[in-house]
């Protein structure tokens, strides 16, 4: 899988490069317009990451060329500008997702394959990992195809830790993308951790062969026993 | 005051000394015109009655002016050539047509002498004279009409001549009032030829388009502001968050990282809100249509459960009616989910939520501090107890922020051990 990053600050572009790696893709990046536009019309890549502010252009722009070319990819857009506006034009130009500056590398690493998922849809819209399967679609949860019983919350907590498999998830990346956006006062997101005991309950019930692992004071990963 | 009332003012006071003054000076001037011409006719008078003698060639002697209106009596020589012809105002009584008796009534007397066949005569004439008062009287009601009719002219030609002169600038008001920085394209214009109405626009258009290039600049600014920020605060927590990935690091290592995280997003949470308060502001969300506050509560209520739950906090929420309100639904998310979040955050273990709808208003109800707070600076920027370090003290200014734009009035008071944030929309 090829992605390309298009983002003209060095720092950013490194940092998600370095994250998308260990998830076994292959990064190339593009700093400013003119590299991105050739890049983008030469190769084929399954995901772009898209910022919209380039020196030498627009991310716009680009979405724009590529429409008119027809060409077939799954677009990310990244910006600083969190405005409606913005992510309605983006996303009517062909763009999939929208996230807005800054953002958790687990949330990028959960839209990333999202995106991806979608467009290798092969009939199945699941997600595995060791003996739990994910229904997407009908948000069912099975162990060894047994059916278990999840709340809306629990449901999105496994999906998002699924999306990252092995990867660090920070509690405020969790609760931003299960809670949203308005829980973001509550500095302490302790109440999270009765959400994953609970979880882990479950699954432990069910003999799941994945367990929930607590990273001091920070969050949790996903790992198969 | 209307500036035509005002220009009236001026110019009825100053129209009534002007007159005063010259009513007083006309008076005069009449009054001395009256004497002197009736100081001629008496002098016609002398030499017709002169001549009448010496055509009848004799003198009767004639001592009052019982039916006359000369008398002329023999003097000698002497005494004649001491007199000259004087005219003098005196009384004499008399009985006009409108007198029931004979009454004193002013008269102008004309002494005389002459010579005829040698003996010298006194003649004295006299002719009636206007009666002063009857004289002032009439020309102070000639005056007070004057006046009137004056005053009357000029508020009709000033209404006329100021709403003409003046409508251009009326009409320059008028579309200053209409103007909105955020929605009119053009600014307000009027033709017009008065010089000093030209200067009046070119000033204003130069001070909106002054206000305009701020106000644009600001928004940039804002924009740029944010994009300056949120990309380093989106650099520092991303490289920490790989950081923490690493196998190696020990506990200890692990939770100073984590407590660098965590302030970092406390920076990024203030930056956020205080983005959102200005695009609040700047009137950057207004899709307004009807929504319903009923949902968005029962929403919001599901998004803070777990929240709510773990602080030991009951939410209770007493509807009387749907309430719809038309808005922006982005800004009834925040409006809502600021109250709630509010209202579990400041609250006790143990403590409740009452959310109350009606038909015209929203309240919140919660326990937490047993003693009111500042309602004049509680909606403040900033403005948090200082026991509660992790609150950005912007979510009220944010709420109250809304209400302003949409003129629903918010108000918090402090009613039987309750914090109360009500809004009337």
């Amino acid at each position: 899988m090829k992605i390309l990053i298009i983002e003209d600050e060095p720092e950013l572009s490194k940092v998600i490069s370095e994250s998308l790696a260990k998830e076994h893709f292959i990064i190339e990046t593009a700093v400013d317009y003119n590299t991105a536009s050739e890049k983008v019309f030469v190769y084929d890549y399954d995901c772009i990451l898209l910022d919209i502010m380039l020196p030498g252009g627009t991310g716009i722009d680009i979405l724009n060329e590529l429409k008119k070319t027809g060409k077939d990819a799954n677009i990310i857009i990244i910006s600083a500008k969190d405005s409606l506006e913005d992510k309605l034009k983006g996303l009517s130009l062909g763009a999939d997702d929208y996230l807005t500056k800054p953002f958790h590398l687990a949330e990028l690493n959960a839209r990333v394959h999202a995106v991806l998922r979608r467009k290798k849809l092969e009939g199945k819209n699941t997600l595995e990992y060791g003996n739990l399967t994910l229904d997407i679609e009908r948000r069912q949860v099975s162990i060894n195809d047994k059916t278990i019983n999840l709340n809306r919350k629990e449901f999105d907590i496994l999906e998002y830790f699924l999306l990252n498999k092995s990867r660090l998830v920070t509690r405020t990346a969790l609760a931003e993308h299960v809670w949203g956006d308005n829980i973001d006062q509550a500095d302490n997101f302790d109440f999270i951790y009765y959400q994953i005991k609970n979880l882990r309950k479950k699954l432990q019930e069910s003999d799941a062969t994945i367990t929930i692992e607590a990273i001091y004071g920070v969050g949790y990963k996903l790992k198969e026993q | 005051m209307k500036l035509l009332n005002q220009t009236l003012r001026y110019i009825s006071i100053a129209t009534l000394i002007i007159i005063s003054i010259w009513a007083f000076i006309f008076y005069f001037i009449i009054l001395r015109e009256i004497k002197n011409s009736i100081d001629e006719g008496l002098d016609n008078y002398k030499r017709q009655i002169i001549y009448n003698f010496q055509k009848k060639s004799g003198i009767e002697t004639k001592t009052s002016f019982d039916e006359g209106f000369y008398t002329v009596e023999p003097i000698s020589k002497h005494s004649a050539f001491s007199i000259r012809d004087t005219y003098t105002d005196t009384l004499l009584m008399m009985q006009d047509a409108d007198d029931t008796s004979p009454e004193p009534e002013p008269v102008r007397m004309l002494t005389t002498s002459f010579e005829m066949d040698g003996s010298y005569y006194q003649m004295r004439i006299i002719n009636s004279m206007v009666e002063e008062d009857d004289l002032v009287k009439a020309m102070f009601w000639y005056f007070v009409w004057l006046y009137l009719i004056l005053i009357a002219g000029i508020i009709f030609t000033n209404n006329y001549a100021l709403q003409r002169l003046w409508r251009p600038f009326y009409r320059l008001i008028q579309q200053l009032t209409n103007y909105n920085i955020l929605k009119s394209d053009s600014f307000p214009e009027v033709k017009t030829r008065t010089t000093e109405f030209r200067d009046l626009q070119n000033a204003v258009r130069t001070l909106l388009a002054h206000n305009a290039e701020t106000f644009e600049k600001q928004k940039q600014f804002i924009s740029h502001a944010s994009h300056e920020l949120q990309t380093p605060l989106a650099i520092a927590i991303n490289k920490l968050e790989l950081l923490l990935e690493d196998e190696n690091l020990s506990n200890k290592q692990t939770g100073h990282i984590a407590d660098t995280i965590r302030t970092i997003e406390r920076l990024s949470t203030v930056n956020k809100s205080l983005l959102l308060l200005s695009k609040i502001e700047n009137k950057q969300f207004f899709d307004n249509r009807p929504v319903c506050i009923n949902d968005i509560i029962l929403q919001s209520v599901e998004e803070f459960e777990e929240f709510a739950a773990y602080k030991n906090v009951k939410i209770s929420i007493v509807a009387s009616d749907k309430l719809m309100v038309v808005m922006d639904e982005s800004l009834a998310r925040i409006l809502v989910s600021n109250l709630l979040r509010n209202a579990i955050f400041h609250n006790i273990a143990g403590g409740k939520v009452f959310i109350e709808i009606k038909p015209d208003s929203l309240s919140f109800k919660n326990n937490g501090l047993r003693q009111a707070l500042d309602s004049q600076r509680v909606f403040e920027a900033f403005y948090k107890d200082a026991a509660n370090t992790s609150s950005t003290g912007l979510g009220l200014a944010i709420l109250k922020s809304v209400c302003h734009l949409y003129r629903f009035n918010v108000n918090y008071r402090f009613e039987e051990e309750l914090h109360v944030f009500e809004i009337n929309f």
